[in-house]
């Protein structure tokens, strides 16, 4: 089954950069390919660097920041092939993230299975 | 028993067990929830006439298997080009041996309480797939309306099919922790049932027999575990005094006014032989503690008879185990009566985060009553009473308060 794993964090609750976060986050990913799950994934770039398009009567409304006003933003995402739930609460938890921010696991529906 | 009771008996009791053994084969959580009804619906035209069969599982399995069959094909008529499971197209519906099937309800209880379905979901669906409760039933006994149940359950069904929540006993990394959520889930069915105080009382009293069958169940099947056992033996001593702690009136009784006579003799017995049991597994815990606590309260002959020193001891052991207020204030109460009021209070007011906690404030009060302190006691039943909600309480509260008043 296919689930998206969702990062969500306060960037302020973001832990600096150094190497031994990137390696972390290097670690996890390593791991998810021995395992042969990772389909793919990708960070983003900070919600100051976000655009938001609503069109509404047939006219594109285009504004700067974020759809939502919150404390945790998208940060990125990783797509994963898992047998079960079990499985990609599993991975959710091996992601660095996960330990200032929350992931959200959200299967793929069933078009996309 | 009449026909019909004895009937609904049947079902009540194997249901668990077919529908577990339905979703194993069938692979689907909804075709098996559905292909049961239908075979239950059979079941109660065909065994009014008939009487109960030998062995009803064996005959419930293999009517709901041919519905399951039944229903696959109406759905690959649908479909045209969809291909039957292959056990389904190859089945003779033969007679199944009971005995034959195994008992798959330990994966049925840890997918019905598995942590990503809401709580209150856990619970229904706990109820209505092992104890065999209608959803009317459920709803009544958590006092929602029918609708709100069905959606609820409806929810949790599709939740566990879209969410790919696996069907199957977790595997040793993560039993501890999903054991005790599915403990937490049983035994969270019978305090509701225990500490009902308003509502219809009679259907949630029942609740609390739910959650000792379910947990008979739960250690006939994991015989290894110790807090299964100890929770088991828990419930038992709990419920041994369960009509003991209400009056004629429906009033709540303090421990200490209840009438020792009442209390469940065969209850207390087998929740004590069971507690041993679980001792002599070897791997204490908070369930255990809590059983051996109250099993010193059900040997008791009268409250003075109480063994405190060492029900103090284990509230201290408890209080290792699980750090919890709660469990603080009453392993105060425990050392003022072993020990001292004074030694009791001393232990209370170390304790912090407890100003919103009226139990916190009624041993309090009761503590500085028995050192004198009227005024002080006064004003922490005063305290009490504010924050207090359960009638019979506040009465009993307010009685106390005016003792303190009076010179």
């Amino acid at each position: 089954m296919k689930y998206m794993l969702l990062i969500y964090a306060n960037p302020s609750a973001a832990p600096q950069y150094s190497p031994e976060v990137q390696q972390a986050w290097n670690a996890v990913g390593e791991e998810m390919n021995a395992a042969g799950v990772r389909l793919s994934s990708a960070g983003l770039t900070p919600v100051s660097e976000a655009t938001t398009v609503r069109v509404r009567n047939g006219k594109a409304l285009v504004a700067d920041g974020p759809f939502a006003e919150t404390h945790e933003h998208l940060a990125g995402y990783f797509l994963l092939n898992c047998n079960d739930l079990d499985e990609a609460i599993s991975w959710a938890g091996k992601i660095p993230a996960a330990l200032y921010g929350s992931i959200e696991v959200r299967p793929l529906n069933a078009a996309a299975q | 028993m009449t026909a019909a009771a004895q009937i609904e008996a049947t079902f009540r009791e194997e249901h668990g067990r077919v529908l577990a053994a339905l979703i194993s084969q069938l692979g689907d959580f909804t075709l098996a929830e559905d292909a049961l009804q239908d075979a239950l619906v059979n079941a109660l035209e065909r065994w009014e006439i008939d009487g109960v069969p030998r062995n009803p599982g064996a005959w419930l399995t293999t009517a709901a298997r041919r519905r399951a069959i039944d229903r696959l094909r109406r759905a690959s008529t649908q479909a045209r080009y969809a291909v039957l499971p292959d056990a389904f197209a190859a089945d003779k519906a033969e007679e199944t041996e009971m005995e034959s099937i195994p008992d798959d309800r330990l994966k049925l209880m840890f997918t019905c309480c598995h942590p990503s379905l809401a709580l209150e979901a856990q619970v229904a669906l706990t109820l209505h797939t092992l104890g065999g409760l209608s959803t009317p039933e459920i709803a009544r006994a958590f006092l929602v309306p029918v609708a709100t149940m069905a959606q609820r359950l409806a929810r949790a069904r599709a939740k566990i099919r879209g969410a790919g929540i696996p069907y199957r006993v977790p595997p040793a990394d993560l039993l501890p922790e999903r054991l005790d959520a599915l403990l937490a889930v049983i035994y969270l069915i019978f305090n509701e049932g225990y500490c009902a105080t308003g509502g219809d009382t009679l259907t949630r009293g029942d609740l609390c027999g739910e959650a000792i069958r379910l947990c008979r169940v739960l250690v006939a099947l994991l015989p290894e575990s110790a807090e299964a056992r100890g929770l088991l033996a828990l419930m038992l001593l709990h419920d041994s005094r369960r009509t003991a702690r209400l009056d004629a009136a429906g009033e709540l009784v303090l421990l200490d006014d209840q009438d020792r006579a009442r209390w469940d003799r065969a209850k207390i017995d087998e929740g004590i032989a069971i507690l041993d049991e679980a001792l002599r597994l070897g791997a204490p815990g908070p369930y255990q503690v809590q059983a051996a606590i109250s099993a010193l309260h059900a040997e008791a002959a009268t409250p003075e008879a109480t063994d405190w020193p060492q029900i103090a001891a284990l509230y201290g052991a408890l209080a290792g185990m699980m750090p919890s207020p709660v469990v603080q204030v009453n392993r105060a109460v425990a050392v003022a009566m072993a020990q001292s009021p004074s030694a009791g209070l001393a232990l209370l007011h170390r304790i912090n985060g407890m100003d919103d906690y009226y139990p916190y404030h009624v041993a309090r009060a009761d503590l500085l009553g028995r050192t004198n302190q009227r005024e002080a006691a006064a004003d922490a039943y005063q305290r009490a009473l504010s924050l207090c909600q359960n009638a019979a309480e506040r009465a009993h509260l307010q009685r106390r308060l005016d003792e303190m008043l009076k010179l």
